[in-house]
């Protein structure tokens, strides 16, 4: 059709070029999702501790990765953290700090939403029971907020393993470019990024499918 | 660690500065961004308007197909599909600029993005509306037009903002397929001139002020729109 031929497309080639790529695309996302949300639940605690030597900080960092485009972030942090710990690291290293960093960003003001979804009266309720701030958040707030973000922060979970693509800006080695390393070395370019994009749709389709499930179900709790 | 921020008058090997060069590059990236938004604006409002109509489930159909297709697929791809595999699928695709493509594809992306919005906006108003333009004696189209779309897109002007801001952003994945845009730019330039952090600071600022002009401009456009004491947007649930 159109001039295609994807029978070319073997096992011995996806298990030669793909799988890595596909293995370390689902690792960074993985990596970026625990490191995005630890560090992101961090800002948003910064944000709304009523500290401004604590919110201050903590907002221009939020907004500043936030009107950045992510290709620029991760041209910076190839640039820059060589320089900073002062020795050479692959793509595939700076690529992850990168993707914490940046996803920190976004993950926090969902989990800023998500706690202020929580109603006054849990917080007050929490500290009439003589509970310390820590006791407070870790006991009482965070446990209803992250049960109400889930859905949201799966949808960005999905988003971030479609944006792992851009790492083609420094060359680290993820699911597009080992469809694309397969196509050159076979001649078959427009084929490859025909399959890549395939791909990434059943992926990226199946999992928004069971996020909609999942989301229908909590509503029903709720 | 010393600046060298007169690197940016150096000559580029062709008779420009670097100066020129990205002031060249911006509108580069400004072109891409403004073309591409009126196409995700018209597909994305039609889309989306299709996925709300009444009797026409092939419609509501085909707007779920366009909004799923072209959101389960990272825009690197799509910009690759666009580039690379159209113009062989179709041979009089073939003379058609890379820049057309590039927003072709990016315009595309985002409208699948905006038609979920409008669609969010048609289904937040109350089904009353839809009914009182019927009780009036218009038709469906006459509906949209006079009743709910007027609502739906005042409604949705912040995520509206956001997208927009987004589709400014994205515009910098056009570097893949050497479109001479800004971040196009900064990584020619910082490997000609070694001066990255220089180039990268300037780069970025641009990038940030082009997003700031972009959520201005749209606050002036809701702020024009707004229709005083008819959609209260933000004000609802306060009390706990």
């Amino acid at each position: 059709m159109f001039g295609f031929d994807l029978t070319f497309f073997n096992w011995d080639i996806l298990s030669r070029f793909v799988i890595n790529g596909f293995l370390f695309s689902v690792q960074l996302t993985v990596i970026a999702t625990l490191g995005g949300i630890v560090l992101g639940t961090l800002l948003a605690l910064m944000r709304l501790s009523g500290s401004k030597l604590l919110a201050v900080p903590a907002t221009i960092y939020v907004n500043g990765m936030r009107s950045i485009p992510l290709v620029m972030v991760i041209l910076w942090f190839f640039l820059l953290v060589p320089t900073i710990i002062g020795r050479p690291i692959g793509a595939e290293l700076s690529a992850t700090i990168t993707f914490i960093a940046f996803e920190a960003a976004y993950f926090s003001e969902i989990v800023r939403a998500g706690i202020q979804s929580i109603s006054r009266g849990q917080v007050n309720a929490g500290r009439a029971l003589g509970m310390t701030y820590g006791q407070n958040m870790r006991l009482i707030i965070l446990p209803q907020a992250f049960r109400n973000m889930v859905p949201v922060l799966l949808t960005q979970t999905i988003i971030l393993f479609q944006d792992t693509s851009l790492v083609y800006a420094i060359g680290a080695y993820d699911l597009l470019k080992g469809f694309t390393t397969a196509g050159k070395i076979y001649g078959r370019p427009e084929e490859s990024y025909l399959l890549a994009a395939v791909v990434y749709f059943v992926l990226c389709y199946s999992l928004s499918w069971m996020v909609k499930r999942l989301n229908n179900r909590i509503a029903i709790i709720r | 660690m010393t600046w060298d921020w007169k690197v940016f008058l150096n000559d580029d090997g062709g008779g420009r500065t670097y100066l020129e060069w990205m002031m060249t590059a911006w509108g580069w990236t400004l072109s891409v961004a403004i073309a591409s938004w009126v196409v995700a604006m018209i597909f994305g409002s039609l889309m989306g308007t299709l996925r709300t109509l009444p009797n026409s489930p092939w419609l509501v159909r085909l707007g779920n197909v366009w909004v799923e297709l072209f959101r389960n697929i990272p825009l690197l791809v799509q910009i690759f599909l666009w580039y690379f595999v159209v113009p062989k699928m179709f041979p009089a695709m073939k003379d058609v600029p890379g820049f057309v493509l590039v927003v072709l594809a990016l315009g595309f992306f985002t409208s699948a993005r905006i038609a979920e919005q409008v669609r969010a906006g048609v289904q937040a108003l109350p089904r009353g509306q839809r009914y009182a333009g019927m009780a009036l004696g218009f038709s469906t189209v006459q509906t949209y037009r006079y009743v709910i779309l007027p609502m739906a897109f005042r409604i949705i002007m912040p995520p509206l903002t956001s997208e927009s801001m987004n589709l400014l952003k994205n515009s910098s994945v056009a570097f893949a397929v050497s479109i001479a845009e800004l971040t196009m730019f900064a990584m020619q330039a910082q490997e000609e001139t070694s001066r990255g952090i220089e180039i990268y600071i300037a780069v970025t600022a641009l990038y940030a002020i082009s997003a700031f002009a972009v959520n201005r401009l749209m606050a002036l456009v809701e702020k024009k729109m707004q229709i005083p004491g008819l959609i209260v947007v933000g004000a609802t649930g306060g009390g706990h």
